[in-house]
């Protein structure tokens, strides 16, 4: 809602401005500059213009931010189960609403809710609008945007939360467009400011830069939550309460058909996990996985891997964390052999305690690790696996 | 049938390095290429073409030197190619981008089926299919993992979700996009090359498209705005223990037991 401008009376055509330009968005055409479709509106070409010849235009603010009032939660609930990140959803719904004294408002779509839609006011919600129809029994992306559109009519909140599923990354740019306004993908900090503005922060690159997002001219502000990042919101005593709303045929009407759903494999879930035991290319042989099993099943805990061993083939998918694998946020992580790529360690680095096992003392790992230990995994593996087995047997 | 591919060119790295002192992305050089969950895209479409006989068209936004993703998709053997490049579109963000690509998909014309890469490697956000999809208010499904059957009205298609795959009908006109990994690309061919070495791109701007008001494109016409990029941080307490001189296993079981995981 703003636009760059370089007045070109006072461009000297130094190029300065090119340079800095972290998105490549600004262009030397024969007698001026032009910035392309490439910009971002970060406005390093405007701090860094020795002219002082670029400028930002704002536009003229075309709401009226305080009727939009309340923090929408979008409670997921596919195949009679809640996804757990709802709760992380409330959680960092009512932390945000603390600070400008909003409500949080759930939304839980679907058939047969009765008994779950109470569950939510368990953990401080404030109303959770449900609507149920045998026609919601099944998620699709536009029968459920239908829905989202008749509650942010009736109820015009600033915020809506949606976690980054594969349900929510689908569903959320839908409804963001129906609304023309902004949708914050994968955020993984969110703050608040006096006048609700969000400020959403956001990893791209591949993990390799964060971004910090603003939504400052329409509403509502849409920002999807990655999995396992936020803190799950505290139980209390309830306060809250429920209202049904009206599922007509117009927004219960889809043109796709679910013909059929075909579980996966009930893998065990490394996302699930209390305690994870990371086996990264340290490892040499497929065989010695083992030491890394050994050392899980002695905690109690699951073993995952790096990238390299899925491509290997000595790992399932499953199994993987990182960005093109799982988030993973556990009481207990330990690496061992992993170097610590930014797209390992941007989805494990909010796990509680973070051991980092790896004989290179500069590895990357041991930036984010709470105990870096330099070492051997062959030589520390082994004992450490006996000490463990060695006092449960004898508690036993 | 037609079906209308969306590609996006994009940095050829993702390992961008950030400047601590200035807060600059250090880029580089001029490197890119095709969005490489984008191939995936391609693929499916020329799959299908092979099975009914449809036509490809391969659609970007960007500037004109993203016409290079065109050539490349023409060499693995798209039929056809359109550009929406334009100085008014500089700064769009999803809705703008999606607006424009579902502007620049009406002026094209008749199509059935619209695939779109999974998400990109730059932006990285997975909007933008959907949001197409929003705009021509035609249904789409995300994250497909496998066709399963095309005929003249419907495409039976299977999703990927979480803990299950979901087996789904649409009829078209409509939005799919694509998970990666599910084929193999092929590659550009010599042979499509010379064939194709002179076929044209359509050039499209904004007064090509049916909404010419300036201030639905580009930065105006987007909500979100970037207000700063920085590195991830990394700060822990942290205690370094050196094997070589400490004992390390004992150390590990008594911090675990410390921290009463045994
Ligand atoms: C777009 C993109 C997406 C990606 N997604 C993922 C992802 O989802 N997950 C992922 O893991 N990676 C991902 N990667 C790859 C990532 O960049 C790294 O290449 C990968 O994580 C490295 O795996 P590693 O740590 O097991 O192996 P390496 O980097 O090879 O590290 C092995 C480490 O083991 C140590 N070591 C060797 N022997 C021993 C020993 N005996 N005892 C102790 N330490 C030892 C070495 O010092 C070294 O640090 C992705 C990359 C890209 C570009
Ligand atoms: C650091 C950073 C963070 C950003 N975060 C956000 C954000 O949170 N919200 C937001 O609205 N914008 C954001 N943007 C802007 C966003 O990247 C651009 O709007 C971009 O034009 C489209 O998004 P994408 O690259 O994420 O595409 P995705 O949605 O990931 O792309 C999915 C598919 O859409 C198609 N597609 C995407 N772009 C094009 C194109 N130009 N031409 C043809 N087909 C295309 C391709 O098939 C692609 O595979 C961000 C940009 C940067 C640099």
């Amino acid at each position: 809602m703003a636009s760059i401008n370089i007045d070109s009376e006072l461009c000297d055509l130094c190029g300065r401005c090119i340079s800095v330009c972290p998105f490549d968005a600004i262009e030397e055409m024969e007698t001026s500059i032009t910035i392309n479709a490439a910009c971002r509106m970060c406005r390093l070409c405007i701090r860094n213009c020795p002219q002082n010849a670029i400028k930002i235009e704002e536009k003229q603010q075309l709401i009226d931010k305080t009727d939009w009032q309340g923090i929408l939660v979008y409670a997921e609930y596919y195949e009679n189960k809640i996804h757990p990140i709802t709760f992380e959803l409330i959680g960092i719904g009512r932390e945000l609403a603390a600070k400008v004294d909003m409500p949080v408002y759930c939304l839980l779509i679907g058939h047969k809710l009765k008994n779950i839609s109470q569950k939510f006011l368990e953990y401080g919600v404030d109303t959770v609008f449900v609507y149920d129809n045998e026609r919601l029994k099944r998620f699709s992306a536009d029968l459920y945007a239908n829905v989202f559109e008749d509650l942010i009519k009736e109820i015009k909140p600033s915020v809506v939360l949606i976690g980054s599923t594969s349900i929510g990354r689908s569903l959320a740019p839908r409804i963001s467009t129906r609304f023309k306004t902004g949708l914050t993908a994968d955020c993984t900090r969110l703050k608040i400011k006096k006048n609700t503005d969000l400020i959403q922060i956001r990893p791209a690159f591949g993990g390799n830069i964060m971004a910090q997002i603003i939504t400052a001219h329409t509403r509502p502000q849409f920002a999807t939550v990655r999995y396992k990042v936020m803190n799950c919101a505290e139980k209390c005593e309830p306060h809250g309460n429920v209202i049904n709303r009206n599922t007509s045929r117009q927004i219960t009407t889809s043109s796709i058909d679910v013909l059929d759903i075909i579980p996966k494999e009930a893998a065990p879930s490394i996302t699930d996990a209390e305690v994870l035991i990371v086996a990264g290319q340290g490892v040499a042989k497929k065989e010695d996985l083992e030491l890394v099993k050994e050392l899980a099943n002695s905690l109690g805990g699951e073993y995952a891997v790096t990238r390299p061993l899925v491509e290997k083939g000595w790992a399932d998918y499953t199994r993987q964390i990182g960005l093109s694998g799982r988030t993973v946020k556990p009481k207990l992580i330990i690496t061992c052999g992993v170097s610590g790529a930014i797209q390992f360690t941007a989805c494990m680095n909010s796990s509680e305690k973070i051991i980092a096992i790896n004989k290179d003392k500069d590895a990357l790992i041991f930036k984010i690790a709470h105990c870096a230990m330099i070492g051997d995994l062959y030589e520390l593996l082994p004992p450490l696996v006996d000490k463990i087995k060695g006092i449960s047997n004898y508690e036993i | 049938m037609n079906i209308i591919v969306c590609i996006k060119q994009v940095p050829g790295t993702t390992q961008v390095e950030i400047d601590e002192e200035t807060g600059v992305l250090k880029r580089d050089g001029i490197s890119s290429k095709m969005n490489p969950y984008d191939l995936f895209a391609i693929e499916t479409a020329l799959k299908l073409k092979e099975q009914t006989g449809a036509r490809v068209t391969v659609l970007t936004m960007g500037p004109s030197q993203a016409e290079l993703i065109i050539k490349e998709a023409f060499m693995i053997g798209v039929d056809d190619g359109y550009i929406l490049s334009d100085k008014r579109f500089a700064g769009s963000d999803v809705l703008a981008t999606s607006y424009t690509l579902a502007g620049g998909i009406s002026k094209i014309g008749s199509y059935d089926l619209i695939i779109c890469g999974k998400q990109t490697t730059d932006g990285d956000t997975a909007q933008v299919g959907p949001a197409i999809a929003e705009h021509l208010n035609i249904p789409h499904v995300a994250w497909v993992s496998r066709i399963k059957e095309v005929n003249n009205q419907s495409i039976i298609v299977e999703q990927n979700m979480e803990y299950s795959f979901e087996v789904v009908r649409l009829p078209y006109p409509c939005l799919i996009t694509i998970e990666s990994n599910i084929c193999t690309p092929r590659l550009p061919s010599y042979l499509n090359m010379l064939k194709t070495k002179d076929r044209p791109i359509t050039n499209l701007s904004l007064m090509d498209l049916p909404d010419t008001s300036e201030s639905n494109y580009g930065l105006k016409g987007s909500p979100t705005q970037v207000e700063r990029i920085f590195k991830p941080e990394h700060n822990v307490e942290q205690v370094i223990i050196d094997c070589a001189d400490t004992d390390g296993s004992q150390y590990a079981y008594e911090l675990l037991k410390q921290w009463k995981f045994i």
